[in-house]
């Protein structure tokens, strides 16, 4: 795998780090000397000092051979960009970019980044659904943030105790994955009855998920 | 000619001049700057609306009212600031005819090519130049 990073975060930092020990093959375009040196030095990644959205330093990164782009500046254009650059000029199969705006995710897809990630957005969901319910806890969007993974904690008066997985029906078709219960991990079947205190762990639509929220914690 | 509604985002020197002369023409001007100080360059026979704020935030294109425009010119300093804004301008908002202003010749070929119109002042002037030659 072949991975182009531009930007100048700790984010940036982390990634290449990860990449890196997961063997892939990773450079970064930077536009701080002092900070593409550090990442060099502590990353092993290939570093190239310049500007990300400049189709020559994206040359020089090697993107007509890259896997993916992933634009992580603080700049929205600048991610939009050096995306549109590295797909339609240098053919990079897949670009990821960092909105700042979370406004700019719809924006950012219909110009062409096949996937964006806004911190601003996952940072603003928690919080608006812990401040729903405070005994949900989301984990992580995955495939593409078409399906969340939550964390639901049955409060003493949540209208599912002592019902079954079955009797329960969720309306909205959430996927119990596990229960746990002191401590213990129980894998749920249908007649698998519910008790207070019990975590689990559901697979949900992002928004069909308040249903089965509400039939969980009321 | 007709009388357009014409949005300027980047009020600096090209900007301005440009809100200026259209705004004389008896065109319906709206300037969007980032920068309150900057439509100072409005002469004070200037007619049209001020709107300050970041053109790459959809919330001041919709304060804009971008749908109802006719053409929109992206001139401010950032070269990749006005190819977004140009590319919401045309693809999200419709409007007919979209101009931005692109300093590096490499990337106002790319964009040229994907269909935006663009003008280099660098382009411009190294011909100029260079018919001198």
């Amino acid at each position: 795998m072949r991975v182009i990073l531009v930007g100048d975060s700790r984010t940036v930092y982390f990634l290449a780090r990860r990449f890196v020990s997961r063997r892939y093959h990773v450079t970064a375009i930077v536009k701080d000397r002092a900070f593409g040196e550090e990442l060099g030095e502590q990353t092993k990644a290939t570093v190239i000092e310049g500007d990300g959205t400049d189709l020559n330093r994206l040359e020089e990164a090697g993107a007509r051979q890259a896997d993916v782009l992933i634009a992580l500046t603080m700049q929205d254009q600048d991610n939009l960009i050096a995306c549109q650059i590295a797909s339609r000029v240098l053919g990079v199969p897949r670009t990821i970019a960092l909105v700042n705006d979370p406004d700019n995710e719809v924006v950012f897809k219909k110009l062409g980044v096949s996937d964006t990630v806004s911190a601003t957005g996952l940072i603003g969901s928690v919080i608006d659904q812990e401040a729903t319910f405070e005994d949900v806890t989301t984990l992580l969007p995955i495939a593409h943030g078409l399906l969340n993974v939550s964390e639901v904690h049955l409060p003493a008066d949540s209208p599912a105790v002592g019902k079954t997985l079955q009797q329960l029906n969720l309306p909205g078709k959430s996927l119990v994955g596990s229960i746990v219960r002191n401590n213990q991990v129980i894998v749920p079947r249908g007649d698998t009855r519910l008790e207070v205190h019990d975590h689990l762990i559901l697979i949900s639509e992002p928004d069909q998920q308040s249903l089965d929220l509400a039939a969980l914690c009321g | 000619m007709a009388h357009k509604r014409i949005v300027i985002v980047g009020c600096g020197r090209l900007g301005g001049a440009l809100a200026n002369q259209l705004s004389l023409s008896g065109h319906e001007v709206i300037v969007i700057d980032r920068n309150e100080k900057a439509f100072e360059k409005l002469s004070v026979e200037f007619s049209g609306y001020r709107i300050q704020g970041d053109a790459t935030e959809m919330h001041i294109l919709k304060e804009a009212r971008l749908e109802n425009a006719d053409n929109l010119f992206a001139v401010t300093t950032s070269d990749n600031i006005n190819l977004m804004v140009a590319q919401v301008a045309r693809t999200l908002f419709e409007i007919p005819r979209v101009v931005a202003r692109v300093f590096d010749p490499n990337r106002e070929s790319i964009y040229a090519n994907f269909g935006i119109e663009t003008i280099s002042p660098t382009k411009l002037s190294a011909d100029a130049f260079l018919k001198r030659v």
